[in-house]
């Protein structure tokens, strides 16, 4: 069953916990993953690997560029999940 | 005095060893004459051949936050561990520039290791065969890269006069030190941060150490496996941990009120040119870095009171050394206190220059010289005065310290420090 927008962005939030640091309440919407949730772009490759194990989807190396916020995760995962 | 002849200071020690995670728990257990080996409990060492080591004594997951320790190979993270302490004991409070007594552009780091990120290495090819090449960590190059620990320390410390990473075997945490004294010496720096380390305490290494016949397979008493100098030796303790220093030229110092261990007097090298492994059976490469220290300082044989040798526990090693001392030194090696410190802390390959130059630094501060553990029956080779059983203590006015390191490939480096 698909993930809904909320349990997205939930499970973000522990990829970014685990990964960055940042506690999870910090990971919302509008939030930078490189600007405000300290994840450099080799951290940036994790989270893409540990969300598309978590959410079953595939996240071309191409698309990960237009990754900026985890709104735009969130948005990405919803169109593509499988 | 000219910027090309200044003189060296230590100002700040780290360490995270077997015997204690920090500079005053590893002092502590060398005098004491503790061991810091055990039997490796882990499931893959059930069925090697050499199953002991000289394990770290506080794991640094107890030390690094969880998000930077998982970019870091191990090694990385004792030094780390040991430069942030070094760093603290220098008295900076932060970083250079953040702490305005230490100018970022005069602030080198030269942190060293044999191996390198050898477990990331494998432990990530495991994973490329195991889970496939999507979850090969895409921090797999940083970590293992040999110079991962200079460039992690210069960045938490904020060195920009130059990082770097000599790498030379198990000389290559003393060869650090002197480079690092060189930048200092010549002017390229004012302050340096440096040493050595080692995180190799794997399956792969130990199997590679073993089958080179280097290592004792004296499983059935691991705290008595390593023990140079004695006629029933059989190999070196693998060990792992990290020791730094903080080198500071003596005017800037004092400049800044900094208080000053020891003098780092200055470095002998030299190469056997002999063979890849084995160490020149006459210890006349050795002889020759000890005949360099003496032509390029002005360290006066009387004043060397102790040494801490490089005496890893192999038979033919801890003999060439004190070959090469007599050649040098002749009489003179009669008044000095020979100290193994191996046989309790295991041999930390790159990190055994700089825990080791630790170890130096303090016998001078605190005037004693650590026991050589484990030596039951002198070898009648070594014709010198080896501190055994218990430690003792050192004279008193000017005295000097020499620390042996000598590494796989013919690599002999010899530091001196002195009382200030």
């Amino acid at each position: 069953m698909a993930a809904t927008q909320e349990e997205i962005v939930e499970g973000l939030a522990e990829i970014v916990n685990e990964i960055a640091g940042i506690p999870v309440e910090d990971v919302q919407l509008d939030k930078s993953f490189t600007d405000d949730l300290d994840v450099d772009s080799l951290s940036m490759v994790e989270v893409v690997v540990a969300a598309e194990e978590r959410f079953d989807v595939k996240i071309p190396d191409e698309d990960v560029k237009n990754l900026k916020t985890v709104g735009d995760a969130t948005d990405y995962i919803l169109k593509h999940q499988a | 005095m000219s910027p090309t002849n200044r003189t060296v200071v230590v100002t700040g020690i780290g360490a995270t060893t077997p015997l204690g995670g920090d500079v005053a728990s590893f002092w502590e257990a060398l005098v004491a004459g503790k061991s810091g080996v055990s039997l490796l409990e882990q499931d893959w060492a059930a069925e090697l051949p050499v199953r002991i080591a000289a394990q770290i004594a506080v794991e640094p997951s107890e030390i690094l936050p969880r998000p930077q320790a998982r970019k870091l190979d191990r090694s990385a993270q004792f030094a780390l561990i040991a430069a942030q302490q070094a760093w603290k004991d220098a008295g900076f409070t932060a970083k250079a520039g953040e702490d305005q007594s230490a100018n970022p552009d005069r602030v080198g780091a030269v942190i060293a290791s044999g191996i390198g990120g050898v477990t990331t290495l494998l432990d990530q090819y495991d994973v490329l065969k195991e889970k496939g090449v999507r979850r090969v960590s895409p921090h797999t190059v940083p970590m293992l890269m040999p110079n991962s620990p200079a460039a992690n320390v210069g960045i938490e410390l904020g060195a920009r006069a130059g990082v770097h990473t000599p790498v030379s075997a198990c000389a290559s945490g003393a060869e650090a030190i002197g480079y690092a004294i060189e930048m200092i010496r010549t002017g390229r720096a004012d302050v340096v941060v440096a040493g050595g380390t080692e995180a190799a305490i794997h399956p792969l290494p130990i199997v590679a150490f073993g089958n080179m016949m280097a290592m004792s397979k004296n499983n059935d008493d691991p705290q008595g496996a390593s023990r140079p100098y004695d006629s029933g030796r059989d190999g070196f303790v693998l060990g792992e941990g990290a020791g730094v220093i903080v080198l500071e030229s003596e005017e800037h110092a004092k400049a800044r009120g900094a208080r000053i261990y020891v003098e780092a007097v200055g470095q002998g090298i030299s190469a056997d040119a002999h063979h890849i492994t084995q160490p020149e059976p006459s210890g006349n490469g050795i002889a020759h870095a000890l005949q360099n220290l003496l032509d390029n300082t002005d360290l006066k044989p009387a004043e060397i009171v102790h040494v801490n040798a490089h005496a890893t526990s192999t038979p033919q090693g801890d003999v060439a050394e004190i070959k090469a001392l007599r050649k040098v030194f002749g009489d003179d090696v009669d008044h000095m206190a020979i100290s193994a410190t191996k046989s309790m802390t295991g041999h930390l390959l790159g990190g055994a220059g700089g825990i080791e130059t630790v170890a130096s630094i303090l016998a001078l501060v605190n005037r004693t010289a650590p026991p050589t553990i484990n030596l039951d029956e002198l070898d009648p080779e070594v014709n010198a005065d080896v501190v055994r059983g218990e430690a003792r203590q050192l004279p008193e006015g000017q005295i000097a310290v020499l620390n042996d390191s000598f590494g796989f490939g013919g690599h002999n480096v010899v530091l001196a420090f002195r009382t200030v």
